[in-house]
């Protein structure tokens, strides 16, 4: 997701040491925060940058900057809870008919930075815009192509009704992702934006900056912070920025840097644990993993444990071979996977695979990829089956792994396990990386989520994951935590998986 | 000297069109294109299609080459593929904070190296010239980044004195943002430079006109301003030139550590993300900025000693 936080890891690691042989530098007073916030002030926040990458147009992103930046001045009709969970936002309600296949959503009252009210027009506008098929670097394009454009009408100013094309029990969670912020009616430029949100938009550069002040009629509360700038930098400049207070957040950090930082007074980390997911990727049609048992027999020849402990430095907590630890839909009951040499050899060696060779296709595209891989492929060996490690380019990885590599590594930020199937697991997902295309499968899970009762689809969704976790490709060894660093003074930062309200929010947070 | 000059004129205009073609090659052979780098993991690859086929990269190479070289004829450095704005924006906003970060450097550099060099060279194999040679090569052998790091620890962290990133600053408000990058950049070209100075101020001194000189009576001073640092300068200001590519290194190296939003970073940047057009238009920059110092450190030799032969 963000692809320029891993470029010159090498200065990374070095910038990196430099802190790590430091202490705490001279605490600068900040007892423990009074319990009354406090309004006015400025805040610096920084992200991992994307160069001429990043974007002001809420409807076009990926990296975490951008996603903050559209985030402080732009809402969305539903947003993510904690637990992946749609929560209403701009949207104050929502009501399905029996299929699930028409919706209506009921408005907050809201208003632009323009002062107009936020009206039916203006969410019906702002889908049509992100559904143009002349621009497909509109990310929320594919999640929300079941809309029937033509069907959806304003019922009212503050009803809108929302048609599908096909029943979608999950059509509010597709809402909240990545792109999907409502606009005002009849936005076309983006280097003028205005939105609903609590912050009002002042300047932008890219791949340096924005700064955007208080919107003092923000329908949740005006934010206390006066001025909020949003900054890009890589991991050692942000780590430096934030211990030498030229910033007062910092996200995404790594296990090193937080070692530190605890040793001192002057930085907090707030870390939203197993936030996200590490995992090897097998492909279920190639040799020779298009074998059950062999693709059985990797699952369990792994320590997940010393994998949380050396990769991640014991920031995390193990996987059971499924995306989305605690998330909605994730089936708490099922047993942990647990090593077991024994038995893996058995697979093996009924396989014939024993003292065979497999390549592990991997690269530094993430941090801890090849960390993983390499230790992963010394639990492998101990079965008698050599796993051999090669590194791809960093910068194409993510669609290399799609055609490359009967085994590779692959991570995954916090999104609804629904979509993770949609965009991962079907027959059709555009980045299916184990090549998991079953089309019992696929159906079992058209089946599922057309059912408007939430129970009776839970349990659909638990015995599908049941499936992928015993047959399907992937070895989610890990969730890594989700960690940001703020100055001591800084209050009111929530510990939230990122793509969720309460990741990189900014209208609760106060300096004390 | 007018031939001259057409001559090393006609010779840039080739040594840029072949530096262009290498650039384009090199970018080339980078595995993927502008439209990979666009990649999300929602993106269908038809979508990834249709964006290559937008940014023309479905085009031959040679064609997208010709296109550019033809529009750079007419003075137009083309158009990013990743931002989709002019190239020549990205050189005006990344060329400022660079301008200002080298001219810094060498407005050091150049006075503190002459003092030095001279110093050492009036005083060969003295304890003064092996205490400064000593501590000069010492500073040049530690890489940049090392220096760096060290320094942001020390001053930025520990002591809270400097700044430790250009994150969040203005160097308008806050001028005080160069002083750790410069230090850096100025460790290697200070011993550089003044090794040049110093050798050149030794075979100057051992030079008979300069015994000759001295055997007449010039005053010392006199002898070591007019006589002996016009002569000792030479090496140093081709030094000087070539000294550019250390220099253009160093600010890569700094410009990242300190997070400075300059051509480096946007070099980088480009490469990463293989926006040909920006790499193409930085480069080009950077190369006739290369041709002007080094045609201007010859001229400044031909002025401080005419007899230097241009030609070689």
């Amino acid at each position: 997701m963000s692809e320029a936080l891993n470029r010159r890891g090498f200065l990374g690691l070095a910038g990196g040491l430099g802190l790590a042989a430091l202490t705490g530098c001279g605490s600068d007073g900040a007892s423990n925060a009074a319990a009354q916030p406090k309004a006015g002030g400025r805040l610096r926040a920084v992200f991992a940058g994307g160069g001429a990458k990043e974007v002001l147009d809420p409807h076009v992103q990926s990296l975490f900057v951008d996603i903050a930046r559209h985030k402080a001045m732009f809402e969305k009709l539903v947003e993510l809870g904690p637990d992946l969970k749609p929560l209403p936002r701009l949207a104050e309600k929502w009501e399905p008919n029996a299929q699930a296949s028409t919706w209506r959503f009921t408005l907050r009252d809201a208003t632009f930075h323009d002062g107009q009210k936020l009206t039916s027009q203006d969410v019906l506008y702002s889908l049509a815009r992100i559904a143009d098929p002349a621009v497909p670097d509109r990310v929320a394009q594919s999640s929300l192509a079941s809309l029937d454009l033509r069907r959806c009408k304003a019922i009212d100013p503050r009803t809108v009704e929302l048609v599908l094309t096909a029943p979608n029990a999950e059509f509010p969670a597709l809402l909240a992702g990545i792109g999907t912020h409502i606009v005002r009616d009849g936005f076309k430029d983006p280097t003028k934006p205005i939105g609903t949100g609590a912050f009002k938009f002042v300047s932008f550069e890219a791949g340096r900056s924005m700064v955007a002040n208080r919107f003092d009629d923000y329908w949740d509360g005006a934010a206390k912070l006066e001025e909020l700038q949003i900054l890009s930098a890589d991991a050692e400049a942000r780590a430096n920025a934030l211990q030498g207070g030229q910033a007062e957040y910092a996200n995404e950090m790594t296990a090193t840097f937080a070692r530190t930082a605890e040793a001192g007074k002057t930085v907090k980390i707030v870390a939203a644990k197993g936030a996200t997911t590490q995992a090897f990727v097998m492909k279920v049609d190639q040799a020779p993993f298009d074998n059950p048992d062999v693709r059985m027999a990797f699952k369990l020849l792994a320590d997940r444990q010393r994998l949380v402990d050396v990769v991640l430095a014991g920031r995390g907590v193990v996987g059971n071979d499924l995306f989305g630890k605690g998330f909605q839909y994730y089936p708490a009951d099922l047993p942990q996977r647990e090593r077991n040499l024994e038995e893996a050899k058995a697979l093996l060696k009924k396989a014939g695979l024993l003292n065979k060779e497999v390549e592990i296709f991997t690269s530094d595209s993430t941090a801890g990829f090849v960390e993983a891989a390499t230790l992963f492929a010394e639990q492998v060996n101990e079965a008698g089956v050599k796993l051999k490690v090669t590194t791809g380019s960093a910068q194409t990885y993510a669609k290399d792994l799609l055609t490359k590599g009967a085994i590779g590594s692959h991570r995954s930020g916090a999104m609804p396990i629904p979509q993770y199937i949609t965009d991962r697991l079907l027959t059709k997902s555009p980045f299916n990386v184990t090549h998991w295309r079953q089309p019992a499968f696929d159906a079992a899970f058209a089946s599922a989520q057309v059912l408007t009762d939430e129970t009776a689809r839970a349990a659909k969704y638990g015995e599908l994951q049941k499936t992928l976790r015993d047959q399907g490709g992937i070895i989610a060894w890990g969730h890594p935590d989700f960690m940001v660093g703020v100055s001591a003074k800084v209050q009111g930062v929530e510990a939230a998986p990122p793509n969720t309200l309460d990741s990189a929010r900014f209208d609760k947070v106060w300096l004390a | 000297m007018r031939s001259y000059a057409g001559q090393r004129a006609a010779l840039a205009v080739v040594q840029l069109a072949v530096l262009s073609i290498l650039v384009f090659v090199l970018t080339a052979l980078l595995p993927g294109d502008a439209a990979d780098m666009r990649f999300t993991e929602t993106l269908t690859p038809e979508q990834i299609a249709q964006l290559r086929a937008q940014l023309g990269l479905d085009r031959p190479a040679l064609e997208r080459f010709t296109h550019w070289f033809g529009n750079v004829l007419t003075g137009d450095l083309g158009t990013s593929l990743i931002s989709g704005g002019p190239v020549l924006d990205i050189v005006k906003a990344s060329v400022g904070a660079t301008l200002v970060l080298t001219l810094a450097t060498l407005a050091i550099v150049v006075p503190l190296a002459v003092a030095l060099g001279i110093l050492m060279g009036t005083r060969e194999n003295g304890r003064l010239d092996r205490t400064i040679t000593s501590i000069t090569l010492a500073l040049s052998a530690i890489p940049d980044f090392v220096i760096a790091v060290v320094l942001v620890a020390l001053f930025s962290l520990k002591l809270g004195w400097l700044p430790a990133t250009w994150v969040g600053g203005s160097l308008l408000t806050n001028p005080v943002l160069l002083v750790l990058p410069v230090a850096v950049l100025l460790g290697r070209t200070v011993c550089l430079l003044s090794r040049q100075v110093r050798a050149g101020t030794i075979n100057a001194l051992h030079a008979d006109y300069v015994v000759q000189a001295r055997r007449l009576g010039v005053p010392r001073r006199r002898l070591l301003l007019r006589h002996v640092l016009p002569n000792a300068a030479v090496p140093g200001v081709q030094e000087l030139a070539r000294t550019g590519d250390t220099l253009l290194g160093g600010v890569l190296v700094v410009e990242a550590i300190f997070a400075i939003p300059g051509f480096a970073t946007a070099l980088v940047d480009g490469v990463e993300t293989r926006d040909v057009p920006v790499v193409q238009g930085l480069t080009l920059v950077l190369a006739v900025a290369a041709l002007l110092i080094n045609l201007g450190a010859d001229l400044v030799c031909n002025r401080l000693v005419p007899r230097t032969e241009l030609l070689r």
